[in-house]
């Protein structure tokens, strides 16, 4: 498990506009399973996430978490149940899964920056042709999210000249551009070195700071406890634990959180 | 014992026998005793070879025994005379404008003028207006080359295709074909791609076909079987049915070129274009074969130059291309001399020579050019 560790970013998290919606549901999976050919990689789904959550999904590798946050923005088809995404039911129609996209951001673990576009035009490229926005426009939202993510002298290099840090803070801003509802994290640090881990925390806890619905898959387990609404532990393709983070940690339930949990953290 | 360094080493110039012309012979032509003696042999071939070579190339004005442009044919059956460049000379306006009536020559000369004059802005990258003017070449120039070459209208005299040839089909021929092959090359590449089984098979199978089968064998089945197969009083202009025949056949072999690229490209490329909302031809069109064709030109390139020496064939079929009109001068015997058909393919391996050099080396400006710097 070496690729879990905890970063701590010591700042008091600002929570005042960190509420839960009680009524707002931004996605719900209902008995949800997926195949990969004969492979049955997720069972028996259930999972509903609320207006201004945030959840972290751990578990071993192979679990199925990628797989699951990929199946809410139908990267991966599921083969039964339902997925609903702000209020969108996902199925096979190409317009419906383009209206969920819209309002769904995704940042991957390999970043995927378009190495031949420059950093403002990754972060233009969709608000211009997805939702049409002017260029001057676009340009002026994308400066403000590079501002955000404290980058914005990048703006004119490509990727390929920015540490992975910066490359992953661009990716945020990325999606940010498109005033996503939801942003869904696919083990943002795993691919980093151990320094440049905390610039990007900074950014995803600042963002959870303003209310965004978020679900992070990840192994950064003091990120889980400084803004998880829920955890949620995964092996073998189901959900096998979910509580809060306090109880998560100090009092896991079930075995196989419990050996998981005994050997990431000392 | 801690070390600690206090003021670091300063840079020193590299020692001498590393550098200058000396330290580059020794490294690079005299480095082992198989390397000496590899490099003398190689120098006493170049010495054999190349004084011989140029005798018959240069004219006499240079040293060489050529006859130059102006001799006549009796300097050219002189004994120990070198290549016959008063035949070239002579026949050039043959070599350019095949049968093209001479009084007409202005028609074409326009079209290489005004083609010239667009290329250049366009395949330049810092001109100005590359919208309009790609409009201009791809959709107003090729409509205005047709109805100047082809006359019969606004009082032009009417020159059918059978009176074009040399250079001027040659051009057109590889000018079409290439323009023509890269949308449906890539759309083939794309369809083959394709999770549709209809569209993939048919894309597989149009591309195996057309790759399976010698150009010649379609040129063939296009000039001869083709009309035979046709109503009849229906014809299909001979040079625009070997044009579709070369068109489709360079688009097979560029629709596997491009396909390498789009394979090459990194999964999460084509997830990062969809999770952003992009649309299937949008994630095509800015994400995905932006790349996928930035990689592969050395390939299309190869395709392009390859298409352009594959025009030559067409002369079997009886179209007069440049190679073509090159051959059928050698037996002129008003200039009839042991060198003379040499001298012909000589100008005509260079001519063929100067477009596909200049095609590879504007292809590696352009990667040069293109390169961001670091993969994805």
């Amino acid at each position: 498990m070496s690729q879990v560790s905890e970063t701590v970013v010591e700042r008091e998290i600002d929570t005042s506009h960190m509420q839960v919606s009680q009524t707002e549901v931004a996605i719900d999976i209902v008995g949800m399973h997926k195949w990969f050919g004969d492979f049955h990689v997720l069972r028996d789904i259930n999972l509903r996430v609320m207006k201004g959550e945030r959840i972290v999904i751990a578990g071993p590798s192979g679990s199925g978490k990628s797989t699951l946050i990929r199946c809410v923005n139908r990267l991966e088809e599921h083969q039964q149940g339902d997925v609903i995404v702000n209020d969108v039911e996902l199925t096979s129609d190409l317009k419906r899964i383009d209206e969920v996209r819209r309002d769904v951001g995704m940042v991957f673990q390999h970043f995927n920056l378009f190495p031949h576009l420059s950093i403002l035009q990754n972060l233009t490229l969709a608000p211009i042709w997805v939702r049409g926005i002017p260029k001057a426009e676009a340009e002026a939202t994308a400066m403000h999210y590079l501002e955000r993510v404290k980058i914005p002298e990048q703006a004119h290099k490509f990727p390929g000249q920015l540490s992975g840090g910066q490359q992953q803070r661009v990716a945020i801003a990325r999606s940010l551009c498109m005033q996503p509802k939801i942003m869904l994290f696919d083990e943002p640090t795993s691919a980093l070195d151990p320094e440049m881990v905390k610039e990007v925390l900074e950014v995803m806890i600042s963002l959870a700071e303003e209310g965004m619905t978020m679900i992070c898959v990840t192994h950064e387990m003091g990120f889980a406890r400084q803004v998880a609404n829920r955890v949620i532990f995964m092996d073998q393709g189901q959900i096998i634990e979910e509580n809060e983070p306090e109880a998560f940690f100090s009092n896991p339930q079930h075995e196989r959180t419990k050996l998981f949990l005994s050997q990431i953290l000392h | 014992m801690a070390f600690v360094r206090e003021d670091l080493y300063p840079a020193q110039p590299a020692p001498t026998q590393f550098t200058g012309p000396l330290a580059w012979m020794r490294r690079n032509l005299f480095a082992t005793p198989t390397d000496a003696v590899l490099t003398i042999i190689g120098i006493l071939f170049l010495i054999w070879i190349i004084p011989p070579l140029f005798g018959f190339i240069a004219p006499t004005f240079l040293g060489g025994n050529a006859v130059p442009a102006g001799g006549t044919v009796e300097q050219c059956r002189a004994e120990g005379a070198g290549a016959c460049w008063a035949f070239i000379a002579a026949r050039l306006n043959f070599f350019i404008y095949g049968f093209y009536p001479v009084e007409e020559y202005w028609r074409p000369n326009i079209v290489f003028g005004l083609g010239a004059l667009l290329i250049i802005p366009l395949l330049w990258p810092r001109a100005p207006f590359k919208r309009t003017n790609a409009a201009l070449f791809f959709i107003v120039y090729p409509v205005v080359c047709y109805y100047l070459l082809n006359g019969g209208v606004f009082g032009l005299r009417s020159v059918p295709t059978e009176q074009w040839g040399g250079l001027l089909v040659t051009l057109v021929l590889s000018l079409v074909g290439i323009i023509c092959s890269i949308p449906i090359g890539i759309l083939l590449a794309l369809g083959r791609q394709s999770k549709l089984p209809i569209i993939k098979t048919l894309c597989v199978m149009f591309i195996e076909l057309w790759r399976a089968v010698p150009l010649i064998t379609v040129l063939f089945m296009a000039s001869i079987m083709l009309p035979l197969f046709m109503p009849q009083g229906m014809s299909v202009d001979k040079l625009l049915r070997a044009l579709v025949g070369v068109t489709l056949f360079a688009s097979a072999y560029l629709a596997e070129v491009v396909r390498g690229g789009l394979q090459a490209l990194p999964r999460g490329q084509y997830e990062a274009a969809s999770s952003l909302g992009l649309s299937y031809w949008k994630s095509m069109g800015l994400v995905i074969l932006p790349q996928a064709l930035k990689h592969v030109i050395p390939g299309i390139v190869n395709t392009f130059i390859a298409l352009f020496k594959d025009t030559s064939l067409v002369s079997i079929v009886g179209i007069f291309d440049l190679l073509n009109t090159v051959q059928a001068s050698s037996s002129d015997v008003n200039w009839g001399s042991p060198t003379q058909a040499v001298s012909g393919y000589i100008f005509a391996a260079f001519v063929f020579w100067i477009f596909c050099f200049a095609m590879s080396r504007y292809s590696i400006f352009m990667e040069r050019r293109l390169d961001t710097g670091h993969k994805g």
